[in-house]
């Protein structure tokens, strides 16, 4: 590929991340009021897209080496931690350092 | 006001700084492998501003000459885009020309902490956002930017740190949890996403099970997300 080429080739890419984020807001623009029903799944869909972005992020850990083992431990100790001091720092930090020994020095 | 917005949302930020500086210089040191410079990680994170996209991108560039697909591919990788946006409407709502920009970024992250944390009493929400988005942003760039540069000079043991992003994730979904007083949403999203990956396997799950969320939700709609007494 000549650099023109790459250059089309990632203008195109930007284009159709763009698309997909602008879409629902040209859809819906901000002067006419979204129908009920779109206006239910903004409610509704926040709360489902997280469960998705989660199980989307753990998406090849059961069929890792490890089967996911120190990932349900950090993440156990993640709830654990938060539901104790509900300090989100501390819970990330407490899960990732979590992690990161069970990785480098345990498994 | 922009200030008090900026400080509020830089501690938020904190736990993305470090993994987007992480994967960033992972992704730079990946496309520095395959031969690019610096410029082509910088230019993507800056342009693209979607990480799963821009590495499949730097496998793009090696194969033919093809941008329609390149297009279509970005389309079905970021598909969940479009469930944000919708989620979103209400929130980006009278925030000005600034919401062209908030557009632009909603990336996993800033979508996740946009649409979780609302800022104290007397922070301009719009602002804060904004802040929120440029800041993740201005990480992701540096860190592809460093990962080009420094190419094979890193040699420290980072092994597992890619965790703060799902621990982030964990975290905003305990807080989701603990504010909603009805749990049928998160469950429906679990339940889709597992079943999806169960049917579709875990590259092309993403997309039936959106489309299976929006269809529960269609079908019952007397879910009522609000707290007593609203």
């Amino acid at each position: 590929m000549t650099t023109t080429q790459e250059i089309i080739m990632i203008l195109a890419v930007v284009l159709g991340t763009v698309f997909t984020r602008f879409f629902s807001f040209i859809v819906f623009p901000a002067n006419k009021k979204p129908p009920a029903y779109v206006r239910y799944l903004g409610t509704v869909l926040p709360y489902a897209a997280m469960s998705l972005l989660v199980v989307y992020c753990l998406r090849a850990v059961p069929f890792s080496e490890l089967h996911g083992v120190p990932e349900l431990i950090s993440i156990i100790l993640i709830i654990l931690i938060h539901s104790w001091k509900k300090s989100m720092l501390l819970s990330i930090v407490s899960g990732t350092v979590c992690y990161m020994a069970l990785v480098q020095l345990v498994f | 006001m922009k200030w008090k917005a900026c400080k509020a949302a830089l501690p938020v930020t904190i736990p993305i700084a470090a993994g987007f500086l992480f994967l960033g210089i992972s992704y730079g040191f990946y496309m520095y492998s395959l031969g690019f410079s610096f410029v082509y990680p910088m230019c993507m994170s800056l342009f693209i501003f979607a990480g799963s996209m821009e590495f499949v991108t730097a496998n793009l560039l090696l194969g033919t000459f093809d941008p329609l697909q390149a297009f279509i591919l970005a389309i079905m990788v970021n598909a969940r885009h479009i469930f944000y946006g919708i989620s979103m409407l209400e929130k980006y709502k009278g925030t000005g020309f600034k919401k062209c920009y908030l557009i632009f970024g909603m990336c996993d992250e800033s979508f996740s902490i946009n649409c979780t944390i609302t800022p104290l009493e007397g922070i301009d929400k719009g602002w804060f956002m904004f802040f929120v988005t440029l800041f993740n942003h201005i990480y992701w760039v540096i860190g592809a930017t460093l990962g080009g540069l420094m190419g094979n000079l890193i040699q420290f043991n980072t092994e597992g740190i890619e965790f703060v992003m799902i621990a982030l994730f964990v975290v905003i979904m305990i807080e989701q949890w603990q504010e909603a007083n009805n749990h049928i949403p998160a469950m429906i999203g679990m339940i889709c996403s597992v079943l999806g990956i169960v049917v579709f396997g875990t590259e092309g799950f993403m997309i039936p099970s959106m489309i299976a969320i929006v269809l529960y939700f269609t079908w019952n709609r007397n879910i009522d997300m609000r707290k007593d007494g609203e």
